[in-house]
């Protein structure tokens, strides 16, 4: 019938022998490490952490500093070099790619990361909130989410540029004012068809308070959708990040980040420097595949059907 | 004594030469005074970045709008390929010996598209809506700039237009009374402002009369579609009275955003000529590439950085040293070379050295070289008492563009490897930089300038204390005065060179490079105006020669 | 169900006029005007700019007006910057075009992605999965300023299959580029949420249950498993299909195509309040349609949901 995985298997075996006695999370846990593919991607993404924190110490260059020697020509002096340290080649500017790279993976990392956590927090309690509720006080809610889906948001961002002046902490209030509202709209979509399971109904029916149902209940049957979401999100955040640099809020240069590098390297497009959307593209794809794995490995762990 | 028009009898006479040359089959291989084998399908198409606001004589605003609105409607004079002024709708003009009285004779054979003639009536209602406060031009200073009688009344709105100083005395004469003699008037009729508009169109269909279902222009050209943000065609017109001499059929602009875009279509021959603007950087494999395709003339615009000189600026921007410092650190060739790469001049001075009548004077920094800059750069900065124990550190505010990026990470690196200036960039959109740096808040910000005539003023006027495009701050009573002279002199050139020289030693703003327009052109078209510096073009004027 | 209709399409215009307020309160806070430039207008001339377009009103009055002109007259408005046309004409010629492409695009989206997100399912863990995951990252990991340059310099400068942009009435050939850039990512986000979703409803009891009763995998699958499935993913397409309809600023500009998208930047920056209006109220007007329109499916898929 369904093709399964030895994984599936194994795990199915492993989810009947622990029938009773365990936690949810230590039988989730269990179900994880035995993932091979969240497995190796927690390897990945190890690796991708490692590079971020850490890659700086392996080059000799500053990711600031232009090297106005190999600047004039750039096409043939700039190319990936291991021997005079460049190993991803110069970017168009003149400076060390490698270097920009790591620095770049790192803050871009923190953004995807934290951006989609605030979705995760705030989205999906505000969601499961509107849809357990239902009636007046989803309609409001849900309104709200709309209202602030439409309103012109590069205003915003330039608001918040002029009002607080730019730093990290305003990115991320700017990200994440905008991160949540989608998850908000899918949580809220998923709980109304949850709050109608038998399991909650006699929840609320032994007198359970809302919220407690909505925490105990409701949310962690969201878990499944909500963690492919935040997975989804994270390129999505990665990329807005540039644009509200491009306003003027968040990184400035010199700094950088993995959105700023690749669409500086797209800017080269077809001018005979592939290294330079290359190598960020290729940093940016790792990185979106550890955590989609990582994510993946998480829902099959936590999916409460699958107990 | 009348002084007769001063048009170009030459290039009469070549125009005429041609009309009678005509070119009945009206596409004969060749072309009629150069010989050249024309190609078949004469069709321009050529790019701009972004849309043009109005393509309406009485509100136009831009270089492109300009353009177009140079092919769709004919003024009093036409510029010819030098820039020079050349008959249009008016065949000549007199002028009264106070040169207060301009009269223009219009031809008989000027219709518009609609085939009603061209009147004189026609140019005094296009005058009098442009300077109306109820069409709200954003040119309609032009109008007050032109000199024109009660030009500033009726633009504020204290004089009905009808007290206007244009008037028709017949359908074929029009009369144009100025306020001060000018002796460029004649250059100023050549611009889109002053061209006529049909007032029965105008008045049956308003806003809509500019559209292509109810346009009547009396240009070379008409329109026949436009998609805001995507393409605008304009065709040739059957009613022009030159139509004879026209050879281009068809011209199609199209909106590309992106300028590598455009040169990527461009070489996939999609369009003949991109926009100015070609990605930085790229001119020199372009040039290789394409030698005689690749473009870059020398433009009347310089590129700076302002210093802040306001008392709420940073300790360290008060003293001139370290501006002098900070400005001969910058490796200008560098910036122009390897950063631009278009053919663009470093700059020593505010002014540049295309200006007419402007003579460069010495200023000491150009004549050295980097590394005696970089010398004095580090013995400034420490006189100053500043260096690696009390250092600086500042940022240069800009508004996002790839190329202004470009410039301020070069710049921010010399400072740090000559000077150990550490140096943030702050980028910001275009609306919240202009706030932000005509309140004077920043270190150093970007700016650039072009001139809108051909005289030193034009740019050295930025330096006066009362100037509201003076973004520095600056205050020198001794510049001041020596500006108010240069207008009261014949030959103010001396006060241009010493005002240079006063900007050298003060520094209020640091000249990094003069511009230069650099685009791509297919090397089919020919007859595009490269000694106008202007840059005008008229569509009448390209054919497309058979490859 | 109608009462329910109803009562949505009257909460609908308390809510568009909330959203006019804020959007007009963010613009007006925002730094800049319509009408300043690098070489700022001689006074007089800006006054009667201003006169003209009302903007000399005092701040209430302008909402005011503004509310009054698009209610009683349906007319948002003259363009500030495109000083010829009206915001009308300028919806008028742009929505069609955003409409056809972004259409294409959700089209092309939804099919691909549930497709590849249902196979990926079904064939849980094996190199089908892989490699369908492997193709939706992929192509997230694209942002479209990258894909966009890239299909050019492909299909127009190497191959010469298709115009570099354009739009010319919409022929298939001005199509072409525009849907495959904008539907990637959707598409890929689609994959991912059908394919976790699935994962979900297969693991079910009541697909268990149809599994043992014998039913056929392609029966259970198109019959029992895909309606419920679709609940997350519809929370999904409703915001967007709106997003898409209204075009991406990318695609705009990159294509030349002359759609709407393009205005929710280049209004902002220009400051063009009355086309940032404009496009304000459809964003927010179709986002609350389209909502209404996903909870009448969600009635429709799970007739247990109650609102």
């Amino acid at each position: 019938m369904f093709s399964r995985t030895t994984a599936d298997q194994l795990m199915d075996v492993a989810s009947s022998q622990a029938i009773k006695g365990r936690s949810l999370w230590h039988d989730a846990f269990r179900r994880f490490i035995r993932n091979r593919a969240a497995l190796i991607s927690l390897f990945l993404l190890g690796f991708v952490l490692i590079f971020a924190f850490f890659g700086q110490y392996l080059s000799s260059h500053e990711p600031d500093f232009v090297d106005f020697s190999l600047r004039r020509d750039i096409k043939n002096l700039g190319v990936p070099s291991i021997e005079n340290g460049h190993f991803f080649g110069l970017e168009q500017e003149g400076r060390d790619l490698y270097t920009r790279v790591v620095q770049g993976t790192r803050i871009s990392i923190l953004v995807g990361v934290i951006g989609s956590l605030v979705a995760v927090v705030v989205g999906t309690l505000y969601g499961a909130f509107a849809g357990y509720m239902g009636g007046r006080i989803d309609s409001v809610m849900m309104r709200i989410v709309d209202i602030l889906i439409a309103i012109p948001f590069m205003f915003v961002i330039i608001l918040l540029l002029v009002v607080f002046g730019r730093s990290m902490v305003m990115l991320f209030v700017g990200v994440g004012l905008i991160s949540w509202l989608d998850m908000a709209r899918i949580a809220r979509g998923q709980t109304l068809t949850i709050k109608n399971k038998e399991f909650v109904e006699a929840a609320v029916a032994t007198g359970v308070k809302p919220f407690t149902v909505i925490l105990r209940h409701i949310v962690p049957n969201l878990a499944g959708i909500v963690i492919v979401y935040a997975t989804l999100l994270i390129p999505q955040l990665i990329i807005t990040e540039s644009f509200i640099s491009f306003l003027g809020l968040g990184i400035q240069e010199p700094m950088t980040s993995l959105g700023a590098l690749i669409s500086g390297g797209a800017s080269q497009l077809g001018f005979g420097t592939p290294w330079m959307i290359g190598f960020p593209l290729f940093f940016f794809l790792i990185t979106l595949y550890a955590f989609f794995f990582v994510g993946d490995g998480l829902r099959d762990a936590l999916d409460p059907k699958d107990r | 004594m009348k002084l007769k028009n001063t048009l170009k009898a030459s290039t009469a006479a070549a125009l005429v030469l041609i009309g009678t040359a005509v070119y009945a089959e009206s596409h004969s291989a060749t072309h009629p005074v150069t010989g050249e084998a024309l190609a078949a399908e004469q069709m321009f198409t050529y790019s701009t970045i972004d849309e043009i606001p109005s393509i309406d004589p009485g509100l136009v605003e831009d270089v492109e709008g300009s353009a177009v609105v140079r092919d769709l409607f004919e003024g009093l004079l036409n510029q010819d390929s030098d820039g020079n002024p050349i008959p249009g709708v008016a065949t000549g003009y007199e002028v009264s010996d106070d040169m207060l009285t301009y009269t223009f004779t219009l031809r008989d054979n000027a219709v518009w598209s609609d085939g009603s003639p061209v009147t004189a009536g026609d140019f005094v209602y296009a005058w009098q809506r442009a300077a109306n406060p109820e069409t709200a031009s954003p040119y309609s200073w032009y109008i007050e700039l032109m000199s024109i009688e009660n030009a500033a009344a009726v633009i504020a709105g204290e004089k009905p237009i009808t007290d206007l100083g244009v008037t028709a005395i017949d359908d074929k004469t029009l009369e144009v009374r100025i306020t001060q003699p000018l002796p460029y008037f004649p250059q100023m009729v050549t611009h889109g402002t002053t061209f006529p508009v049909p007032q029965h169109v105008v008045e049956e269909f308003g806003n809509d009369w500019i559209t292509p279902e109810h346009f009547v222009g009396n240009g070379a050209y008409v329109l026949t579609e436009r998609v805001l943000q995507e393409r605008l065609v304009r065709e040739k017109s059957e009613t022009y009275w030159d139509k004879d001499n026209v050879i281009m059929d068809k011209v199609v602009m199209l909106v590309i955003n992106d300028s590598t875009q455009a040169l990527t279509r461009w070489q996939a021959g999609e369009i003949d000529k991109t926009a100015q603007g070609l990605p930085p950087g790229q001119y020199p494999s372009l040039v290789a590439e394409y030698p005689t395709e690749a473009i870059a003339v020398p433009s009347l615009c310089s590129y700076y950085y302002n210093m802040n000189m306001r008392d709420t600026a940073p300790e360290w921007a008060k003293d001139a040293r370290v501006r002098q410092a900070l400005s001969l650190a910058i490796d200008r060739d560098i910036i122009v070379e390897d950063v631009l790469s278009a053919g663009q001049f470093p700059a020593y001075t505010f002014t540049p050295g295309a200006t007419a009548g402007f003579e460069v004077p010495t200023v000491e920094a150009a004549g050295m070289t980097q590394a005696e800059r970089n010398e004095k750069a580090k013995a400034l900065l420490a006189e100053a008492g500043y260096g690696s124990d009390n250092p600086i550190s500042l940022e240069i505010l800009y508004n996002t563009s790839e190329s202004h990026k470009s410039i301020a990470i070069a710049v921010s690196q010399m400072w740090k490897q000559t000077l150990g200036v550490e140096t943030t960039l702050a980028n910001m959109e275009w609306q919240t930089f202009l706030e932000e740096r005509g309140n004077g808040n920043f270190d150093v910000s970007r700016a650039g300038w072009c001139g809108d005539y051909n005289e030193a003023s034009t740019f050295l006027d930025l330096m006066n204390s009362s100037s509201g495009y003076n973004d520095a701050g600056y205050n020198n009573a001794e510049v001041d005065a020596l500006l108010a002279e240069a207008k009261t002199l014949e030959d103010p050139s001396a006060n241009y060179t010493k005002i240079e020289e006063i900007i050298s030693v003060d520094v209020p703003i640091i000249p990094i490079y003069h511009y230069t327009e650099n685009f791509m052109l297919n090397d089919a078209v020919k007859g595009w105006p490269f000694d106008n510096v202007q840059q005008n073009w008229y569509s009448r004027e390209l054919y497309k020669v058979a490859e | 169900m109608l009462s329910f209709i109803a009562r949505r399409f009257a909460v609908a215009i308390p809510t568009i006029l909330v959203l006019i307020v804020i959007s007009f309160i963010l613009m007006f806070a925002a730094p800049g005007g319509p009408f300043n430039a690098e070489r700022p207008l001689p006074p007089q001339v800006l006054a009667n700019i201003e006169a003209k377009y009302g903007l000399d009103q005092p701040y209430w009055k302008q909402i005011v007006d503004y509310v009054w002109n698009v209610v009683a007259h349906f007319d948002f408005g003259p363009s500030f910057k495109y000083k010829d046309r009206s915001v009308n004409d300028i919806i008028a010629q742009g929505f069609p075009v955003t409409l056809t492409y972004g259409f294409w695009s959700f089209v092309v989206a939804v099919i691909v992605g549930v497709t590849l997100g249902v196979f990926a399912a079904i064939r849980h863990n094996t190199w089908i999965d892989y490699l369908a995951v492997g193709i939706s990252i992929g192509a997230q990991s694209l942002p479209n300023f990258v894909m966009a340059p890239m299909l050019v310099i492909v299909f127009t400068l190497w191959l010469g299959w298709l115009p570099g942009g354009g739009w010319n009435g919409g022929q298939v050939q001005y199509l072409v580029l525009p849907v495959i850039a904008l539907s990637t990512s959707y598409m890929a986000s689609i994959a991912r949420i059908t394919r976790s979703s699935m994962l979900e409803v297969l693991n079910s009891g009541f697909i268990r249950t149809a599994r043992a009763k014998g039913l056929s995998d392609t029966r259970i699958i198109l019959r029992h498993a895909l309606k419920p499935a679709m609940l997350p993913v519809l929370s999904y397409l409703g915001p967007a299909f709106v997003l898409m309809v209204t075009g991406s600023v990318i695609v705009d500009s990159y294509f030349s195509t002359g759609g709407i998208g393009v205005y929710f930047v280049n209004a902002a920056f220009n400051r063009d309040y009355s086309v940032m209006m404009g496009i304000t109220i459809l964003m927010g007007a179709l986002t609350i349609l389209f909502n209404l329109i996903v909870d009448l499916l969600y009635a429709w898929i799970d007739p247990k949901i109650r609102y």
